[in-house]
Order: structure tokens, then C-alpha cells, then sequence
């Protein structure tokens, strides 16, 4: 990346890191964000839109996707799927972060027998990789939106838990933490005002890596057949709808891999600078 | 006595090591209470293709043959219990033992798995010797890669490389089952990811090696950089990789079950995803714990290796 930088540049006093390397990851999630808020705005199509006299044609400037077995736009059908996309991934990431705050802070705060037995579950939990506790769980509730959420938050807890427990054992050697003891502060007071937002923010750097390798994950599980069903445009679907075509129209599934690809690449670059800033003003 | 010592330590983690696999077998037998409504009904209905209300008669043999007609305790004894005997339950949808429906699919994984293991260590190190410290372009052009490769999801390397290798060059069978050339494009779609991964760990401990004290000294001895490269600095910047080496088997698997189904070749990927759509939760049960089971065994080998390894550890 830094091959590529530009020198900083001022805006209003502020010292803004302009790089090609953070610019166009930027652009790129928002973007996103605007197929998921308005996606009318990108596509002059309608996603169920049938011609059956254009199916399965390759991309094309009129077609940047190309067009699907009921002569749909591809690239439409991506456009309207990011909204359910985009909801999957931070609903999971939502739970994990919920529940590895929850633990977290339990074992960190409270130490002793309480972090060894949050110690020993997560070590449990650590024998599952995601994606089989996932296919475990959608086997018992059968496959769903919710289920996949659920699967995918529980699936990716334990990773964020031990890393809320291991911030919260380090903030909690502060001198801060300390002194706003010893001025009398109740203990509740120094947790809510200071142990958590100086534990909590190294992690939102991890948060935005999390919302990407959720939607990796559950688009992974719809893959399989096993998540969004078709004919919903969600970015899965897409993919599960697709690989009946894998030999003959490849832009199906390829198409709609590179954009989940170029989400799951775009947060990490950009959870990776957030995480170089923040670091940066913690010093 | 350090060699008691070291007995007593491998004994402990071996003796953890099967706790945790204990505690791991509890979560899926209490995980199989929480499928919806009555269990025969539900294996019945499975089987008949059709929901629908079954007699106290007709549901009775099947209560009888999976045990639900016991109590809870006594099934959840026979089930852990017959776990150290080699017996994973019964399919709620072939009526035989779990062991038989998995038997014959893991050797395919296990093959594929092992083979991807060594193909991502050799791409990691082949790319980290020859890009890490050599000049600015170089060394971007190689952490690069690493960055785009670590962050590809399975089922797209895959479909991409199906699609380029198999379904345009015609260089390999689309469906290649388990002959060796149509074993090259899975084993790929799972090394190139992971290999992205274990580069970017080793790169960061290969530049930090370098600066170390002895590689200057081995180079004021006259030592040629391909040989500081190999014989001192590789040596040092593996360690933090092999250590997620064990992470990356759970990694692997995972990928496994897509890449498997990507290209259609036998295994457990297949036998799974079958097993969760025909809500077989005794067989998905059964895959998940053999699947705990090798995680946690490399684990406790990494680590008792490791201690073994580096002497600075063995008295911890």
C-alpha cells in the first residue's frame, strides 16, 4: 500500500490520510451501502424483471453481469441483493460481538473461577470450526434467514470473546483505571466510563473485519443450498441459483463472488487502517 | 527430573485434550434435544417424505430403536460412553450406524485436507523467501498477494479455477472424483487461501529474524544470503505459523465441505450437506465430533512438539 501514497492532505485543520489504498476500499463499501439503502439509484432495471428472449447472455455493457436463465440482469439482481446481504452480516456480527462482550467481560472483570470456566467453554467452542457448528445448528432448525444468523454470530463468538477478555485484562492494568478508583469513582462508574470505551476500541477495527467474514460465511452456507433460498437476489442465493450454470455461464456465479469478494477485501484493507489510526491516537 | 516433568505436562494436556472432547460430545448430544417438536415424528416424517400425526404404535419401534424411550441421563451415559468404543449414533435416515454412512468418505477428506496442508506451507515459504526483504517492489508485490489471497472464500477460488482450468483450458476433468489430476484443482482451491494466510504470519517474523543479532553474524562469517535465508532465518519465522497450523486444519475442514461440493468429488463435505438437508442430526452430530477430535489432537501434538522444540517452554 504504500507504494501507492499520495501525500496528506489538510481538510479543515484535520489530518486526513488520502491513499489510493484506503480511497477506493471506501468507495467501494459505500457503494454498497447505497445499493443496500436505495438501489434504484445504480440500476435502471428491475430485478425480477423476466425476457425470455435474452437468457443467459455474457456480460456486456448493456448487461455489465450479463443475464440469468429467465433473462433477469445479473447485475440488477446484485444491486437489490446487498440489502439482505449487508442485514446478515451485521446481524451476525451483532450476536458475536453480544455475546463475546458478554463473556469477555465476565472473565476479564470478574477473574478467578468465573474466567476459568468462561476459559474452559471457549476452548469447547474452539474444537467447532464455523462453518460445521453453522451446518450443525441449521440441521436441528432447518434452514432460514434467522438461522443463519444465528449460526453464523454463535459460529464466530468465541474468537471475538477471547480478544474482548484479553483488552479488557490489559486496560484493566492502567494508570487511569487506578487513579479513577482511588478518586472514589464506584466500580460500576470506571467500567461504564472507562474500561469500556478504551477496551472496546482497538475492537472496532475487528468489528469491521467481522461484518465481511460474515457475509463470507453466510454466503458460503447458502452455497451449499443451505441459507437465503432462490429466487431472492441475496448475494448467497445468487450463488446457489448459479451453480447449476457453473460450465455453461460462468458470469452467475462468478460476478457475484467478486463482489462478495471485493467487500470481504475492502474491510479488511479498511479495518486494517482503521485499527493502524486508532492505535496510532491510543499512543 | 526434567524428563518427569515433561511426562507430567504431556499427561495433563492429554488428560485437558479429553476433557475437552467430553465437553464437545455433551454440546451435540444436548444439541440433538433441541430439534423441534417429537423426535420419531420427525424422523418419520423424514422418511415418508410428508408430515403427518403417527400412532403411538408406529412410533413406539422407532422410540425404542434410537433410545428416546429411556431417560435422558441413560441416553446421554450410552452416547459419550459408546463415543470411547467407536460408536457415533445412529442415522436418524439410513438406520445404521453413523461410523458406516462417514467410514469410507473420510479418506478422500483426509487425503485432500493433508495434501492442501503441504501445498499452502510450500506456496507460503516459496513466496516469503523469494519476495520478503528483496527490494520495495518486490516485498509489496508478494504481501499483496498475501493480502488478496488470505480473504478469498473457498467456493470462488474454486469456481474460478473450475471454470478457467477445467471448463475453458480443458487441462483438468470437470468432475474429477478422486483420480489424482482431478484431485489438483481442490487441493488448490484450499492451499491458495491458506497459503495467503501462513505468508503473512511468516513474512512478519521473517523480517523480524533478520534483524536478529546472529544473522549478522552468519553473514560476517561469509554466509551467502540464499543460505542466512534458509538455514537461519526460515527456521525461526515457521514457528508462530506451525503453531496455527492446528487453526488452520479447522480452517481446512471447513473449506473442504465447499470445495467438495464445488467440484463433486467424495467425502465428507458431500455425505454432510446430504445429512443437513435430510436433518440427519445424529450424522452431522457424528462428522462435527470426528471433525473436534482431529482438531484437538494436532493441537495437543503442536503443543507437546513445540515444548519439546524449544526448551525455554519445558518448564512452564
Amino acid at each position: 500500500m504504500s507504494a501507492l501514497a499520495i501525500p496528506r492532505g489538510h481538510v479543515r485543520g484535520i489530518r486526513i490520510p488520502v491513499r489510493i489504498g484506503t480511497a477506493v476500499p471506501l468507495l467501494f463499501v459505500l457503494l454498497v451501502a447505497v445499493a443496500a439503502v436505495a438501489p434504484g439509484l445504480l440500476t435502471d432495471h428491475s430485478p425480477t424483471a423476466i425476457d425470455i428472449q435474452h437468457t443467459l447472455l455474457p456480460p456486456s455493457l448493456s448487461h455489465l453481469f450479463g443475464t440469468d436463465d429467465a433473462g433477469r440482469d445479473q447485475f440488477t439482481r446484485v444491486v437489490y441483493g446487498a440489502r439482505e446481504s449487508l442485514g446478515i452480516g451485521l446481524g451476525a456480527t451483532g450476536l458475536a460481538m453480544s455475546i463475546a462482550i458478554a463473556l469477555g467481560f465476565a472473565a476479564g472483570l470478574a477473574g478467578g473461577l468465573v474466567d476459568t470456566a468462561i476459559g474452559r467453554i471457549l476452548e469447547v467452542a474452539f474444537a467447532f470450526p464455523v462453518l460445521l457448528l453453522a451446518l450443525l445448528l441449521i440441521a436441528i432448525r432447518g434452514p432460514s434467514v434467522t438461522t443463519e444468523i444465528v449460526a453464523v454470530g454463535i459460529g464466530s463468538a468465541p474468537g471475538y470473546a477471547r480478544m474482548v477478555r484479553g483488552q479488557v485484562l490489559q486496560v484493566r492494568q492502567a494508570g487511569y483505571i487506578e487513579a479513577a478508583g482511588a478518586l472514589g469513582h464506584s466500580r460500576w462508574a470506571v467500567v461504564r466510563r472507562h474500561l469500556f470505551p478504551n477496551a472496546m476500541r482497538p475492537l472496532v477495527a475487528m468489528i469491521t473485519l467481522g461484518i465481511g467474514q460474515s457475509i463470507v460465511w453466510a454466503s458460503g452456507l447458502a452455497f451449499l443450498g443451505l441459507g437465503v433460498a432462490p429466487p431472492s437476489p441475496e448475494w448467497g442465493a445468487l450463488l446457489d441459483s448459479g451453480r447449476l450454470y457453473i460450465t455453461t455461464s460462468w458470469w452467475l456465479e462468478i460476478m457475484p463472488g467478486l463482489v462478495i469478494v471485493g467487500v470481504a477485501l475492502s474491510v479488511t484493507s479498511l479495518g486494517r487502517t482503521l485499527q493502524h489510526e486508532l492505535e496510532g491516537a491510543a499512543r | 527430573m526434567p524428563t518427569m516433568r515433561t511426562a507430567r505436562r504431556v499427561v495433563i494436556k492429554v488428560v485437558t485434550a479429553i476433557a475437552v472432547l467430553i465437553a464437545a460430545a455433551s454440546v451435540t448430544f444436548f444439541a440433538q434435544l433441541l430439534v423441534p417438536g417429537d423426535r420419531a415424528t420427525a424422523i418419520l416424517n423424514q422418511q415418508n417424505g410428508r408430515a403427518q400425526q403417527w400412532t403411538p404404535a408406529q412410533l413406539a419401534p422407532v422410540d425404542h430403536k434410537f433410545g428416546f424411550d429411556r431417560p435422558l441421563i441413560v441416553q446421554y451415559l450410552d452416547y459419550v460412553g459408546g463415543l470411547f468404543r467407536g460408536n457415533l449414533g445412529t442415522s436418524y435416515t439410513q438406520y445404521k450406524p453413523v461410523t458406516q454412512v462417514i467410514g469410507a468418505e473420510l479418506a478422500p477428506s483426509l487425503i485432500l485436507t493433508v495434501v492442501a496442508l503441504i501445498a499452502a506451507w510450500v506456496l507460503a515459504l516459496a513466496v516469503t523467501l523469494l519476495t520478503a526483504r528483496r527490494g520495495r517492489f518486490l516485498a509489496a508485490l508478494g504481501s499483496t498477494w498475501e493480502a488478496l489471497t488470505a480473504s478469498l472464500p473457498a467456493y470462488w477460488v474454486g469456481v474460478v479455477l473450475l471454470v478457467v482450468f477445467a471448463v475453458e483450458l480443458r487441462i483438468f476433468p470437470v468432475i474429477g472424483g478422486t483420480s489424482p489430476m482431478g484431485t489438483v484443482l481442490p487441493v488448490l482451491t484450499l492451499a491458495i487461501p491458506l497459503a495467503g494466510f501462513l505468508g503473512q504470519v511468516t513474512r512478519d517474523e521473517f523480517g523480524k529474524v533478520l534483524d536478529q543479532p546472529f544473522i549478522t553474524t552468519a553473514r560476517t562469517r561469509g554466509m551467502r544470503e540464499t543460505a542466512v535465508r534458509l538455514k537461519h532465518a526460515l527456521r525461526h519465522s515457521v514457528v508462530p505459523a506451525i503453531t496455527l497450523s492446528g487453526w488452520a486444519l479447522g480452517a481446512l475442514v471447513s473449506g473442504a465441505v465447499i470445495t467438495e461440493n464445488v467440484f463433486g468429488r467424495p467425502g465428507i463435505g458431500q455425505v454432510l450437506v446430504t445429512a443437513v438437508n435430510t436433518r440427519d442430526v445424529p450424522t452431522v452430530s457424528g462428522i462435527v465430533l470426528v471433525v473436534a477430535a482431529v482438531y484437538v489432537a494436532a493441537n495437543l501434538l503442536v503443543d507437546v512438539a513445540y515444548g519439546l522444540v524449544d526448551p525455554r517452554l519445558r518448564t512452564a
